[in-house]
């Protein structure tokens, strides 16, 4: 059964989510890659604000192709989670709650949704055309340098995503891949 | 002796990155449809769901099937009675993947230097093999390859004596840590033999035949068809959130190699394998 959720993801509404969990999402998310964290970061390192209030907030991890004439956006599915691993636990620390991408997360990244009840959500990697048709709204925020990795503040209606990891670490990867293998014995 | 203008080459290849990334081939989309049927997971039929929605939307608005519009890998196999003129035959294909990644409003994912990075912003340069063939044409692929997968390829430098157990087991246990990352259900390309540098290239030449083809060796497609079967009881399944489809298929390049070694590569890319050929 899907269940529609509307952001901001606020603790309590994060802490409904669980591993497995068919979503529709419905609300503003920001995006960025591995640069755009890299420069969100050093910001926090210098005690200065991120381009955007973090609180409550999720962050999709996109480069987009760019919009062609009448699109709000290129087609724009997630990138590899993994590469913002980094950087991502500083983000949570600030605030930062949902994260949609695809791929495998380091423990010290599940360790820090467990203390801040983050949520990592799936999108389906290389559906850029149809996870494009959810984005209603999109405009430029900050680091317009870095061209497809620039930070973006987007509007979204019915993004079909799928809860990977949950609040208290459940781990859908580990689990469907277990039933999955189960039901064949 | 037939002359043909390098301009030519820069027309195709423009094209050939559009196309390629608007529409899968034919064979990968079967494939994708194929396994849908199999499968009896509702997560996993939910996803197999949206990526065939997702290449039909595609098809219909003419838009990229993924954001990642690839490194272009561009194959050229030359007859060697073609004279090419009216300029550099590297520059006409740079300035091919220029104009079509702008044209087609693709994303631009290059960096100038691995280390210090920063975008060249036309997606130059293209990533170019050229190979002398007999005859008088000029056959031109192009293959965008996304790097999500790209990432999680590997190559082994065997001893003969790790014999094809040593191949196999080298397979699962690439597929097995590449895991969701590069966007399953994922399709292996493999290139066994040549020197550490050939290994690879066969691995990437896999990818770029079509998944209802097979080794002409009947050794080596049965080792396709047994790979397959062996990456779909991993359980991985679509997304890796669970179930049968992992792989869509698995592709084999072969050549001779040395007395004292045997080289492997296992190349993945995901479900959205593209690649277009076009003959002058």
């Amino acid at each position: 059964m899907v269940r529609r959720i509307t952001l901001p993801l606020t603790k309590e509404l994060a802490e409904t989510l669980h591993a497995g969990d068919t979503i529709c999402l419905t609300g503003t998310i920001y995006t960025s890659r591995d640069a755009g964290h890299k420069r969100m970061c050093e910001a926090l390192n210098r005690g200065e604000a991120l381009p955007f209030n973090p609180e409550d907030a999720t962050i999709y991890y996109v480069g987009p192709t760019p919009a062609k004439p009448g699109q709000v956006i290129g087609s724009a599915g997630p990138t590899t989670s993994g590469r913002m691993d980094a950087y991502a636990p500083a983000l949570m620390s600030a605030g930062v709650r949902g994260m949609i991408g695809k791929g495998a997360r380091l423990p010290e990244v599940v360790e820090a949704m467990k203390t801040y009840s983050g949520v990592y959500f799936g999108a389906i990697g290389g559906a850029g055309a149809l996870l494009a048709k959810c984005i209603r709204k999109s405009e430029l925020i900050a680091y317009e340098d870095l061209g497809a990795e620039a930070l973006r503040k987007l509007y979204v209606e019915d993004m079909p995503l799928v809860v990977i990891i949950d609040s208290k670490g459940r781990n859908l990867y580990e689990e469907g891949r277990a039933a999955y293998l189960a039901s064949k014995k | 002796m037939r002359e043909i203008e390098v301009r030519r080459i820069t027309e195709v290849v423009e094209r050939l990155c559009i196309e390629a990334n608007e529409h899968l081939p034919e064979d990968v989309k079967c494939a994708l449809r194929d396994c849908r049927v199999q499968e009896d997971g509702e997560i996993a039929r939910g996803v197999l769901d949206n990526i065939i929605e997702n290449f039909e939307i595609a098809d219909r608005e003419q838009v990229p099937v993924c954001q990642d519009t690839g490194m272009a890998c561009v194959f050229l196999e030359i007859g060697q009675e073609v004279h090419l003129t009216g300029g550099t035959l590297t520059e006409a294909v740079d300035e091919g993947v220029r104009r079509g990644y702008e044209k087609g409003y693709l994303r631009k994912s290059v960096v100038m230097d691995p280390v210090r990075r920063g975008n060249t912003g036309d997606n130059t340069p293209a990533v170019l093999y050229t190979e002398i063939v007999p005859g008088e044409h000029v056959t031109i692929t192009v293959g965008p390859k996304g790097f999500g997968s790209e990432n999680m390829s590997a190559l082994r430098m065997f001893k003969p004596s790790a014999g094809l157990q040593g191949i196999k087991d080298f397979i699962l246990e690439t597929v097995e840590a590449a895991g969701p990352n590069p966007c399953p259900p994922m399709v292996v390309g493999v290139g066994i033999g040549g020197t550490f540098d050939k290994a690879a290239l066969l691995a990437k030449k896999a990818l770029m035949r079509p998944l209802d083809s097979s080794h002409p060796d009947p050794f080596y497609a049965d080792l396709e068809r047994e790979m397959l079967q062996k990456i779909n009881e991993l359980g991985i399944g679509p997304q890796g959130f669970g179930g049968r489809t992992t792989a869509l298929g698995v592709n084999i390049e072969t050549m001779p190699t040395h007395i004292a070694g045997m080289p492997c590569a296992v190349n993945i890319s995901c479900h959205v394998t593209r690649h277009k050929t076009e003959v002058i």
